[in-house]
This record gives structure tokens, sequence and C-alpha cells, in this order.
């Protein structure tokens, strides 16, 4: 099952510098219903029915352990759930869920004895490509997204923002068709936080995938998502789905201070508080 | 440099007392001893260059045995660790063995390593083999165990196998901790021969000691023993420059 993801070598050697395509994902992406999950006595979700279309970005917030990050593990393939179905394309099993999703983790987790590029290529080393030709992939999206010179440069002598740009990077050039962000900017300052979640914007236009982003920045949420899931306290449960008004500007600070967004994120204050109780 | 020449200083400081100590025959005359017991460190210095050969050649089958028995601890010990990390029973089974055989004094394990293997080179590579093992092994398996989890699950979204899990997080993230292993391993060493050659040998520093405390050779004794420290330094410089070599991210 695993192959039927990977793109076909031929394909692979003609796009050395583009990003490899998605595989073609069906209306529905992304589909859970009656989704639970426990640690043991633990229950941290809770019929939990979400959807999301192709190419979609779907926001999930909730209060801090309520379970966000297990529910995209759960999406991802990285854990099992322990009732409910859990659909990702065609892809139901957790083996062949994992062969659809790249995963980008709460902190970045560049490895550090690889350079930037080395770890934005992990996947395609992994995939069994060679190490000069995944650099070659790998370098034209360096250039496309402002890290060219840093492509040698070991993680720790990059900034936070750029260490989030490698890091989404390396989500990206793995090809699923599925990205599952955990909160991918909580460990940045404000302002470093909004350039990136402009520029992420940004990628996703010219690049779109089917998103899960996991963050507590309900803003941040509505910013990137076309709607967002509002999770309750632990055993999470989802509260309220708040559609993102639509069109939004590409520029941040227009974008969040639209009327029709700030009724948007209200509501989802709203939502969230209540969940919280 | 501040960081060099203080410590050069004490040591100067400490061999000029010893010097006049000895000249005085104050250390002598409060033991009792004949001054030839109680050697200077010009008559130490001056013993070290007339016996140069004969410590060169005994040095040599020292250093053999360490460098052997340590590459034997390595390759055993980290085996051990990487097959402890990946099966949990065999952790649980033999972690606690492997901590609780620190209780047997090595050291006796020597006279009957030279009833199995003989007076060669064997038990000699063995007793420093079974001395190294335990720090290879417990800091190799503490450093494979201390891996993200997080890296882990990365890694199996970005497709990797097992075996690239291993090559391209587990070992570099257990790398610093096993070079850990490996300086302590390399004091120890030393220690090990040693006693290995006093159980029973024909050549080796150790076996130079032992020989010459049976003459009073004490000048050569202390020789000797500059011989061994500066050997077991320079291996412990050896591993420190191969550590910034290669764990080239810290």
């Amino acid at each position: 099952m695993r192959q039927d993801i990977r793109m076909e070598p031929e394909s692979r050697e003609s796009q050395t510098v583009e990003i490899p395509p998605p595989r073609q994902a069906p209306a529905d992406a992304i589909l859970l219903r009656g989704v639970d999950h426990a640690y043991g006595e633990l229950q941290t979700l809770e019929a939990i029915d979400l959807q999301a279309p192709a190419h979609g970005v779907l926001g999930l917030v909730g209060p801090s352990g309520c379970g966000k990050s297990t529910l995209l593990e759960l999406v991802c393939g990285l854990r099992e759930a322990s009732a409910g179905t859990i659909a990702v394309g065609d892809a139901t099993a957790s083996g062949e869920r994992l062969a659809c999703c790249a995963f980008m983790p709460q902190r970045d987790l560049l490895l550090p004895w690889y350079s930037a590029i080395d770890n934005a290529a992990l996947a395609l080393r992994n995939q069994g490509m060679g190490r000069r030709e995944a650099r070659g992939a790998a370098a034209g999206l360096f250039e496309r997204f402002g890290l060219e010179g840093f492509e040698a440069t070991r993680p720790d002598q990059l900034s936070g923002g750029m260490r989030q740009r490698v890091a989404f990077l390396r989500t990206l050039i793995a090809g699923k068709p599925v990205l599952a962000l955990d909160e991918p900017f909580a460990s940045l300052d404000a302002i470093t936080r909004a350039e990136m979640q402009e520029w992420l914007a940004a990628a996703l236009r010219t690049d779109p995938r089917t998103v899960v982003l996991v963050t507590h920045d309900v803003e941040e949420a509505l910013y990137l998502s076309d709607r967002v899931a509002v999770l309750s306290a632990r055993p999470a449960r989802v509260v309220a789905e708040i559609v993102a008004p639509a069109p939004r500007a590409d520029d941040r600070d227009a974008a969040v201070t639209d009327s029709a967004f700030v009724a948007a994120r209200e509501e989802a204050m709203r939502a969230l508080r209540e969940g919280s109780r | 440099m501040r960081r060099w020449l203080l410590p050069l200083g004490l040591i100067a400081l400490l061999l000029a007392l010893w010097q006049v100590a000895c000249s005085t025959g104050a250390i002598a005359d409060a033991l009792n001893l004949e001054s030839y017991l109680v050697p200077s460190p010009t008559e130490i210095a001056s013993s070290l260059w007339e016996n140069r050969g004969l410590l060169a050649e005994n040095a040599w089958v020292t250093l053999q045995e360490i460098l052997l028995g340590i590459v034997a601890a390595l390759v055993v010990g980290v085996a051990f660790a990487v097959l402890m990390n990946r099966w949990r029973a065999l952790r649980d089974a033999a972690y606690p063995l492997v901590v609780a055989s620190q209780t047997i004094p090595i050291v006796v394990i020597a006279p009957i390593l030279v009833v199995w293997f003989g007076y060669g080179m064997t038990p000699k590579v063995v007793l420093i083999a079974l001395f190294c093992f335990f720090p290879i092994t417990v800091n190799a398996f503490d450093g494979l165990r201390s891996v993200d989890p997080e890296a882990v699950k990365l890694m199996r979204s970005l497709d990797a196998s097992r075996w690239q899990r291993f090559w391209r997080v587990e070992a570099p993230t257990a790398l610093p901790s096993l070079f850990t292993g490996i300086k302590i391993a390399v004091v120890f060493a030393p220690i090990g021969a040693v006693f290995a050659e006093w159980a029973g040998s024909s050549s080796g520093l150790g076996h130079l000691i032992q020989f010459d405390t049976a003459y009073f050779q004490v000048d050569r004794q202390f020789a000797t023993v500059a011989v061994l420290a500066a050997m077991a330094l320079a291996l412990i410089g050896l591993t420190t420059l191969a550590e910034r070599r290669v764990v080239t991210w810290r």
C-alpha cells in the first residue's frame, strides 16, 4: 500500500527542482467519524466527527492539554484510535495513513547533525533518493522560500523563523497529500509568528495541500484555515465548527482586522471559553 | 593560555618540592629508608632516559593489550546496547545483570583468566574488555534511550524505515554519550592492563613494575608509572580529538 502513494522514479527525475506533486486526493481528503481515544484510563477524545476537503485547511483549536496533538497524530497514523474510523483519502489503516501524511511536530526537531538542506531533504533520502539528488530537489525550494545561502548551515546557526521554514519545507518535500502541522509557530515571538503565518499562507496558495493545523491561537487558526474546529477541554469534543471568512486579504494585518474576521474570532473565542469549562 | 599555565605551574612547583625533599633526604629520613628507595624527579628522569628502550618495548605490549581490549569492549558493548534498546525483554532481563556485574571486583578474575587463557595476550585483552564493557555499554544504551520520541514520530511520518531511523536519528543521538563511555573506558583500561599483567605475564609495563618491586628498583618503577600515565593521557586526548571530529554539532 505504501508504494502507490510514492512518486514513480521517472516523474521524480523530471521534477528535480519542483515540489513533488501530491497524489490526487478524493473529495473528502480527511474524514473522521466517532473517533474516541484514551491513554489507559484517561479519555482524551470523545466522538470526534471532522472532515476536510482536498486542498482545504482544517484548523484545530482547543485549551492546552485537550488532546489536539493526539488527534493530529491519529490522523497521521502515528496512533491508533480506541473507536471510530479515520480515513485519509482511501487510507484507513494507520500504516496507510502514515504513508499519506507528513507530520510537522511542535518543536521544529531539525536534526543538529544535518545541514539545513539535508534536514529539508530528509524524506527524500528516506524514500531512497541519493544525497546529491535529494539536495538538488530541495535546493529549488530553498530559493523559492527565501532560504538560499543557508543550505549548508547547521540548524543551531539558524534563526527561529528560518528553522521553522526549513521544518515546513521538510514536511512539504515529503510529497504527501496531507500536511499535519502541530502548533508550527508556537515557539516564535509575536512578530516572527505573524511573518511566518503570512509566509505559510502564501506557500499554501502557490502549492495547495490538504492541511490539518493544530494551534492554540484562534487568530492563527482562522487566518490560515478554511474551517476551524473548536475542541473542548479533555475529553475533547468538537464544540463548534467555524467557517473562516473568505476571501481573506493576503496581507495579514488587513485580514485579521476585517469585520467578518473579527466576528468569527469572537465566535471561536466564545466557543473555546464555553468548551473550557 | 592561563588554562595551561596554571596547572603546569602547579606541577613544576610540586616537582620542585619533591626534588628539594629528596636532595635534603627529608623524606627518606622521615620514613627511615635508604635514600635510593626514595628517588627524586631528576633520578626518575634519568632512569626514564636510561631505560627508554626497555620501557618502550614494554609500553608497546601494554598499549596493544589496551587497544585490543577497548576495541573488543566497544564492539560487544555497542552491539549489546543496540540489542537492549531494540528488545525490551532483553533490556529488562539483562540490564540489572549488567549493573550488578559491577559489584564483582574484576581484578579477582585476573588469575582465573590466566588459568583459562595462559600467559599470553588473551587474558589481558579479556580483562581490559571486562573493565571497559560496563561504561561503554551503559553509556551507549543511555544515549540510545535519550532519543526524542517526537523525532522518532517525525521520522516515521517521513517514510523512514527502522534502519534509517537508527542511522539517521538514534545513532547520532547516542554518539556523545558513547564517547563519554569510551573516555571512562580509556581511563580504566591501563588499570586493567596492570592488574592483568600482575596476575601472570612476561612483559608489559605492569610486569616491569612487579619485577622492579622484587629488586627495589624504585626509580624505574616511578619511570614506568610516568610512562603508563602518559599513555593514558594520550589515549584520552586522542578520544577527545576523535569526538570533536565526529560530534561536530555540539
